[in-house]
């Protein structure tokens, strides 16, 4: 056990906790601490406390329980096999330490993870432990997201949600193959299996709460989990597809895609190589086209390469238009909303603009300009008015007008 | 009353009671409409500011019979409240407009291309902004309590934008139920005692605690979840804007990780890559380098680097400190008061400035932001010998005679170590290259003196310029 300052095992413990990707601090149940003793509120919306230089937003105190543990996976800076400083906390001292930071407003709450120490289950009940703390202890109202551990009894992983606002477990890899090549103390049926029962409480506890006021709420935040990008050899297609399967199958509010860092004192099975930071973005951008653009798992995968890759210097939306050229352009005063999401260039909020000033008026490419972002992206597919890109669709160097300069983002992204 | 004939139109002016009051501009806005009198002839005034109210008519005190209705829908009410509290002095006229304009057109708010809606909705959006960093950036700071029985408080400094501090009491007393806080604005300040919320008058700065003993565990976690491989500051500070780090205790410590994050970078590039390619071997193309240097905690700020003026053969070169504020905005050395004052010692010993070679011993303005005002902050040594790099380039390339260092800092970028002025002006340090250094103390020093010393400092600054003067003709002789 280690006996140094709190200071000291936070160092240690925040910095093995930031390979998680997830800060999010919304969509949960509204709450307040207005008539009791305690503190804390959410409202719906997660508010952002502060960003660090990396560009992540700060929401949460994002820390593990502990970085011991008794699995050897290859992606991992804990694991056992590697020689990292370790160090654990108590649940009580997590839960002072998120009181102190939350009275401070500093964050929106709790996201604890941990490594696995003596067995799944003692770990998993010391977490259980800390957001009992908490909740009936502090009277704490703010969020609490704890990641549960698939190979822990399905009983606790219960109790967590009754605690957390949300839960999550990683499927860590996109295909089982390299689950079993670089997990190997890990199962994917155990994981599904860890994922189904936790969708099926969502499922019930909402349920119940329809018909009784007073049921128990279950991780009103749902639940989500994290894919490691870039460590086995998954096209973006596999990723895409699966992670489509995941918010079909199990009704997950959130796949975050981790880039796979090169973590100190790596292991041999890894590659050397990173992948571009850039890639993890387009995986967020393909996310977003399935989730809000009306987009099919198979239809991001068309705008992938041969190796089944999304193109990294345009956008996948831009590639999936200039591949399917003959959809545009697109009369911005007729055209339904569902098409008018797959014009480059204009999002939801644009469309939403768009489709209630044309009931006003016929819309000209100056409206248009005032309702997008950026006209010079969009004018390509579309018509108006005045405007129709008479031979732009057909150039075959569009994409190149299209795509942004080649900047140099890998030297120092490495 | 009827609306008199437009030659002989009536202003009426209206004063609001408090700058974010909505529901008094929304009773006056319907007795108006009910008047018929048009926008065009309405000034509202915020209190403070000037305007013509005692030109103006007094408002009717009822709506002429019959008495009409006013038409505004759910959403424009809801937008309205929220734009009434932005800053903007011209904010209630822009919705008395838009209500006039709303009597005849009900769905006018649906048409986003208007201008007038989308000012509103410029408006509603900034202000929703601000509330939302608010909510975000207000950082408490514990004061113990001072005797038994007293409880602790938690006490918060904020300087928002607009007037949003009223209309967000609710999400703090909702979220910090349980907890006696304040919240201490220098538009008005609110306090919570766990039962009651009171409203107070505006308050300063030193109001507020100046720490809280968990801001360094505050910091530690900061620094920890950074994850220095993937550096974006633009992403960074287009969520968390400048102006809001004086009062972010995490703040401090960002140059720091920027700079630490970027030594890290160029170690892996280092070690990794080729050999590292020796310095730039023209001005040109020392002055595109410096501009990217991050080296230095300096070079992570945003400014922009200010290279060296003059021409590339001088015989004399002169090197300052570090560019200030002036310097920084018109990109070029010695153009701020103490530049001013440089040229005019300089022309009554008879140096050209035109024929000296001007740089400092730091390529970026080290400063720390005191509200808008950037106030200059001395570079440290580290700083200055990491910078000396890019100083020693610049006499590769010129190769001065003669070097003449203003200041302490100058003379350490080009000793290599710390010296003191008042023992090293008035004579020649020999340097390696063959050239010769002089010290002698920075003008900024003179313009902070006054009274005799000033004097007595001119004297000694004209006698150390004269005698560089008098040694360069010597040289070229």
């Amino acid at each position: 056990m280690s006996s140094s300052s709190i200071m000291d095992r936070l160092a240690i413990l925040a910095d093995a906790a930031k390979y998680d990707a997830s800060c999010a601090s919304s969509g949960t149940a509204r709450r307040n601490s207005l008539g009791g003793k305690g503190i804390g509120s959410t409202e719906g919306m997660g508010i952002c406390h502060a960003y660090a230089p990396d560009g992540r937003c700060i929401s949460l105190l994002k820390i593990l329980l502990t970085n011991h543990c008794i699995f050897d996976c290859h992606y991992c800076v804990n694991r056992k096999s590697s020689n990292t400083r370790r160090a654990r906390f108590t649940p009580q001292e997590v839960a002072d330490l998120t009181i102190s930071f939350y009275r401070r407003n500093y964050i929106e709450g709790l996201f604890l993870s941990s490594g696995i120490v003596k067995s799944s289950n003692h770990t998993m009940e010391q977490m259980v432990e800390c957001a009992r703390i908490l909740r009936e202890e502090h009277e704490f109202r703010g969020y609490i997201h704890l990641k549960t551990i698939p190979e822990a009894d399905a009983e606790l992983v219960h109790r967590a949600g009754l605690f957390a606002d949300r839960v999550s477990i990683n499927v860590e890899l996109p295909t089982d193959r390299g689950l079993a090549r670089l997990a190997p103390d890990k199962d994917a049926r155990q994981i599904e299996g860890a994922m189904n029962r936790t969708s099926t409480d969502i499922a019930a506890a909402r349920d119940s709460r329809r018909r009784f006021r007073h049921a128990p709420r279950f991780a009103p935040a749902g639940q989500s989990t994290q894919m490691i990008v870039g460590a086995d050899r998954a096209s973006d297609a596999d990723i895409v597809h699966r992670a489509s399967g995941l918010y079909t199958q199990f009704g997950l509010r959130r796949v975050y895609y981790s880039a796979f860092s090169p973590i100190p004192d790596a292991s041999a099975v890894l590659p050397l190589k990173r992948p571009p930071l850039v890639r993890e973005h387009r995986l967020y951008q393909s996310d977003w086209l399935i989730r809000f653009y009306g987009f099919r798992a198979a239809e991001v995968a068309e705008a992938t390469d041969d190796k089944g890759n999304l193109p990294l210097d345009i956008d996948p939306k831009l590639a999936w238009a200039l591949k399917f050229r003959e959809t545009f352009p697109l009369d911005v005063n007729r055209a339904p909303r569902e098409l008018l999401y797959r014009v480059p260039g204009l999002g939801v909020t644009a469309v939403d603009r768009i489709v209630a000033a044309r009931r006003h008026r016929t819309l000209r490419l100056e409206d248009v300009a005032r309702l997008t972002v950026s006209l010079a992206k969009v004018r390509p597919f579309i018509c108006t008015a005045d405007w129709r890109p008479t031979r732009l669709t057909d150039r075959a160097d569009l994409r190149s007008l299209l795509a942004p300069r080649a900047e140099q983002l890998e030297l120092f992204a490495a | 009353m009827m609306p008199t004939p437009a030659a002989a139109r009536a202003r009426y002016a209206v004063a609001l009671p408090r700058p974010d009051d909505f529901a008094f501009w929304r009773d006056r806005a319907r007795l108006l409409i009910q008047c018929a009198i048009p926008p065009e002839d309405v000034s509202w005034i915020e209190p403070g500011a000037p305007g013509d109210l005692f030109a103006a008519q007094a408002l009717p005190p009822a709506p002429p019979a019959p008495v009409r209705e006013v038409r505004a829908s759910r959403r424009f009410l809801q937008l309205a409240g929220n734009a009434a509290l932005h800053s903007d002095p011209a904010r209630f006229a822009l919705l008395y407009r838009l209500l006039w304009r709303m009597q005849e057109h009900d769905r006018l708010l649906e048409d986003k291309a208007d201008s007038d809606v989308r000012q509103l909705a410029e408006l509603d959006k900034a202000v929703r902004r601000d509330s939302h960093k608010m909510h975000a950036f207000v950082r408490f700071r514990r004061i113990a309590p001072r005797e038994a029985g007293e409880r602790e408080r938690y006490v918060a400094w904020f300087e928002p934008d607009h007037h949003i501090v009223r209309a967000n009491a609710g999400f703090f007393q909702r979220r910090f139920a349980g907890m006696a806080w304040s919240i201490l604005t220098p538009r008005g300040s609110l306090h919570w005692d766990g039962e009651t919320l009171v409203e107070g008058p505006p308050a300063q700065r030193g109001d507020a605690p100046s720490g809280d003993a968990m801001e360094d565990l505050w910091r530690t976690y900061y620094a920890s979840i950074f994850n220095p491989a993937r550096l974006k500051t633009r992403a960074m500070t287009s969520e968390m804007p400048r102006k809001y780090w004086k009062n972010l205790p995490e703040a401090s410590i960002i140059p720091d990780l920027v700079a630490g994050a970027q030594a890290r970078e160029a170690q892996m590039i280092a070690s990794g890559g080729p050999a590292f390619e020796g310095r730039p071997r023209s001005l040109d193309a020392i002055g595109a380098a410096i501009e990217g240097c991050r080296a230095c905690p300096i070079g992570c700020q945003d400014g922009r680097a200010v290279r060296g003026e003059g021409p590339g053969a001088a015989r004399l070169m002169i090197v300052g400190e570090q560019p200030g504020d002036c310097e920084e905005r018109a990109g070029r050395p010695f153009v701020g008061p103490a530049g001013q004052l440089l040229d005019r010692h300089m022309a009554s010993a008879g140096l050209s400035r035109e024929r000296a070679y001007l740089t400092n011993a730091v390529k970026h303005f080290k400063h720390t932001l005191r509200g808008k005002r950037r106030i200059h902050q001395t570079p440290g040594a580290k700083e200055i010998d990491t910078c000396r790099w890019w100083l020693e380039a610049e006499r590769d390339v010129v190769k001065p005679r003669l070097v003449l260092a203003l200041g302490a800092s100058a003379a350490r970028a080009i000793l290599g170590r710390t010296v003191s002025i008042v023992r090293a002006r008035g004579a020649p340090i020999d340097l390696d290259d063959g050239s010769e250094l002089w010290i002698t103390a920075h003008p900024s020093y003179l313009l902070r003196l006054d009274g005799a010393a000033a004097r007595e400092q001119a004297a000694l600054f004209d006698r150390d310029l004269s005698a560089v003067r008098r040694r360069l003709g010597e040289i070229a002789a």
